[in-house]
């Protein structure tokens, strides 16, 4: 769980934001007290200096013993100056200091150094700062000022940094590992979810807690993605399991027919099996070819190869293929164009629809009674561009008007009359493939199949003229 | 026809089928030796492209995939080189697209699998006879039946016979194949320019309004439906 939790993005950004923070800290802090030392020094030199200087009139006024009494006077009042003056021996003259601090000596500038402070506890050494100066006849005068306590305070302030670092860094890290956590555990649930979906619980969802947070939106969206995947793989199974139905039918009455004429003891009955075989063959390829058709046009394969074209044209010049075969089955065709719009799209694929709508009619829209059987093409156009055809049969109830646009559905009805029950899928595919859509009306009385599709942008203009 | 042996007519052709399918090679041999036809077999697209840039073909049958060399580059190399022998090219992908990309690398016909072995002997020798001279002839005669395609007027015995627009195509591509079987997706690929399958059988009507024009009330009937693959049409039935 830890590594997990070091590893999450959430926790890295948490990570890096708290260095960010205490390198700031540190620069602010550290400046501070850069400065604030600073003037504590610059001050201390000048006090020092002015010991010096005041010292150095004293000496020059009253000569060497009104400087021994100065320093006497002054190294018995109570304060942090400190004094010595000493002979060429070393040895002390006058001063609050034992000795000369063998720090200072040989430096001209001053420094730091350390001496002893007898106290009540006994010796202890102590900081202090001072410089060191030669005065007539060998004597040297030291003059220093104690900072042990500044010392003291500077060092306490630095470990109050460090602790107070110390503190920020482990809350960030702390709090960092618990948000990290916290968002660790909502993606795991995610994960999780997905997993089992993948694993073909294809029902199941990504939770949403409501919160209405990014990681809501993002299983929401998920979840509308994987809703759509599970219709296409319903839709998927069904086409699978119709095509297994009826490819395996006609595949088993073939090899029947086969098995049956290669026992027929006369031997006669070959001849005409084979023929038959040859047509079961044909039809099931002619299943297969439609079957492919109508996948690649849903997969959108072909619209490539789309150009502008006069959807009047189109429809007269499949009429014209179609009229006789109507003619001959005792329908009346007439076509009827209102207009003549031009689509973007491809002939052959429309000229197929048109085909497969007429052959449709011609094998299921006969009348019931004595009214003469009629199919109706026409072409409209307005906002869209409609080609229509409509029969006077018993038409396709509403109920089962959505049905029938799937593979292999063919109603109760027609079941006994030859076809694929392919027809109208390929017509819903082509139309969906030209960015159109197909609707199944009532003729009253009658099937009104209006394949709708969008006009190509020349014409538009025209129709704002 | 010249007389000459080296010199192979529609009748007797010489068919180079480059196809990788051992049976596939088999069942096209033999079809092609039944129609008194010369095959000659490759396996695979380099040994194909050789032996047709080698030998003179009256038609060559490419597969479309191909090992080696695959049968649309095999095409466009041949072509590059000057070679203008008809191609008919089987492929199993049948998309429009893919029927343009074949026709633009230089073959003449497209055919998808699966075919009809009647309908491929067809195709084999609708694109000979495309080959030779007889397409640019202004007059097409057959018996007493003559079709004028500078003026579309179609004659037969001497009398007139009205034709729809459609109907004078289809006897034109009839007419131009005398004596070759032409298949109903022949026609409807042909005179229609349509690539797909109708459903229904409109070619036979047509074809028998056609027929009805033209053969009825005379003793020699010279439009013949070939059970099971197509129509011809032909005078002085054997």
């Amino acid at each position: 769980m830890l590594p997990n939790i070091l590893r999450t993005s959430a926790f890295r950004w948490i990570a890096a934001y708290l260095l960010l923070f205490l390198v700031a800290i540190a620069g602010v802090v550290g400046y501070i007290f850069w400065l604030t030392s600073e003037q504590l020094n610059r001050e201390l030199s000048g006090i020092i200096s002015a010991e010096v200087a005041g010292l150095r009139e004293q000496f020059e006024t009253g000569g060497l013993g009104n400087l021994d009494r100065a320093i006497a006077a002054r190294s018995a009042a109570p304060g942090n100056s400190l004094y010595v003056l000493a002979d060429s021996g070393g040895r002390r003259v006058a001063g609050n200091l034992s000795g000369l601090p063998a720090d200072l000596m040989g430096k001209s500038s001053g420094g730091p150094f350390l001496y002893s402070r007898k106290t009540d506890l006994g010796e202890e050494m102590r900081h202090a700062v001072g410089v060191a100066i030669a005065v007539p006849g060998g004597l040297a005068l030291v003059v220093g000022r104690d900072v042990e306590e500044q010392q003291t305070f500077a060092a306490a302030v630095r470990r109050a940094f460090l602790w107070g670092t110390a503190i920020v860094a482990l809350a960030g890290l702390v709090g960092g590992l618990f948000a990290s956590r916290a968002l660790l555990r909502r993606v795991d649930t995610v994960t999780q979810a997905s997993r089992s979906i993948m694993a073909g619980d294809l029902a199941r969802r990504l939770p949403v807690s409501g919160a209405g947070d990014e990681f809501d939106r993002l299983s929401q969206g998920l979840n509308a993605m994987l809703e759509r995947i599970e219709q296409l793989m319903v839709g998927l199974r069904e086409v699978s399991d119709n095509i297994a139905h009826d490819l395996k039918t006609p595949l088993t009455r073939l090899r029947n027919r086969a098995e049956t004429a290669l026992t027929d003891p006369a031997g006669g009955a070959d001849r005409q099996a084979l023929e038959r075989t040859i047509q079961e063959a044909d039809g099931l390829i002619r299943t297969f070819n439609a079957l492919l058709a109508i996948a690649r046009l849903e997969a959108g394969q072909g619209s490539g190869s789309f150009v502008p074209l006069d959807l009047a044209e189109v429809a007269r010049e499949a009429a014209e293929l179609y009229e006789p075969v109507a003619e001959e089955a005792g329908f009346r065709v007439e076509v009827e164009i209102g207009a003549a719009p031009i689509v973007r799209g491809d002939r052959q694929l429309i000229g197929q629809a048109i085909g497969n709508l007429i052959d449709n009619a011609i094998k299921y829209g006969r009348p019931v009674g004595a009214k003469a059987p009629s199919i109706r093409l026409s072409v409209e156009a307005d906002r869209e561009a409609r080609l229509i055809v409509a029969d006077s049969g018993s038409g396709i109830p509403e109920a089962d008007r959505e049905r029938v646009l799937k593979r292999f559905v063919r109603l109760e009805a027609s079941r006994s009359a030859p076809g694929s029950g392919l027809g109208l899928s390929l017509v819903a595919a082509v139309a969906h493939l030209h960015g159109g859509s197909i609707r199944l009306e009532d003729n009253r009385p009658g099937l009104r199949v209006v394949v709708a599709l969008p006009l190509a942008r020349a014409q538009n203009a025209q129709e704002h003229v | 026809m010249s007389a000459i042996a080296i010199s192979n007519g529609p009748d007797q052709m010489r068919v180079l089928v480059i196809e990788d399918d051992r049976e596939t090679q088999g069942f096209i041999a033999r079809a092609l030796k039944e129609q008194g036809h010369t095959p000659e077999l490759a396996g695979d697209g380099e040994t194909g492209l050789a032996l047709a840039e080698a030998g003179s073909y009256d038609v060559l049958v490419v597969d479309r995939m191909l090992p080696r060399l695959d049968g649309l580059s095999a095409i466009e190399r041949l072509r590059k080189g000057g070679n203008r022998t008809p191609v008919l090219i089987l492929s199993a992908l049948g998309d429009v697209d893919d029927r343009v990309k074949g026709l633009k690398a230089g073959g003449d016909d497209y055919l998808t699998k699966p075919y009809a072995l009647s309908e491929l002997m067809a195709r084999i020798e609708a694109l000979a006879r495309r080959a030779s001279p007889a397409e640019s002839s202004t007059t097409y005669t057959v018996g007493d039946l003559v079709l004028d395609r500078l003026s579309h007027k179609v004659t037969r015995g001497g009398g007139a016979i009205p034709l729809q627009p459609r109907e004078y195509r289809l006897l034109e591509y009839l007419m131009k194949h005398t004596g070759q079987v032409v298949t109903r997706t022949m026609l409807l690929e042909n005179v229609w320019d349509y690539h797909f399958d109708p459903q229904t059988n409109v070619i036979d009507v047509h074809v028998s309004r056609l027929r009805a024009k033209i053969d009825k009330g005379f003793s020699e009937p010279l439009l013949h439906t070939i059970r099971g693959v197509g129509y011809m049409v032909r005078a002085g039935a054997a």
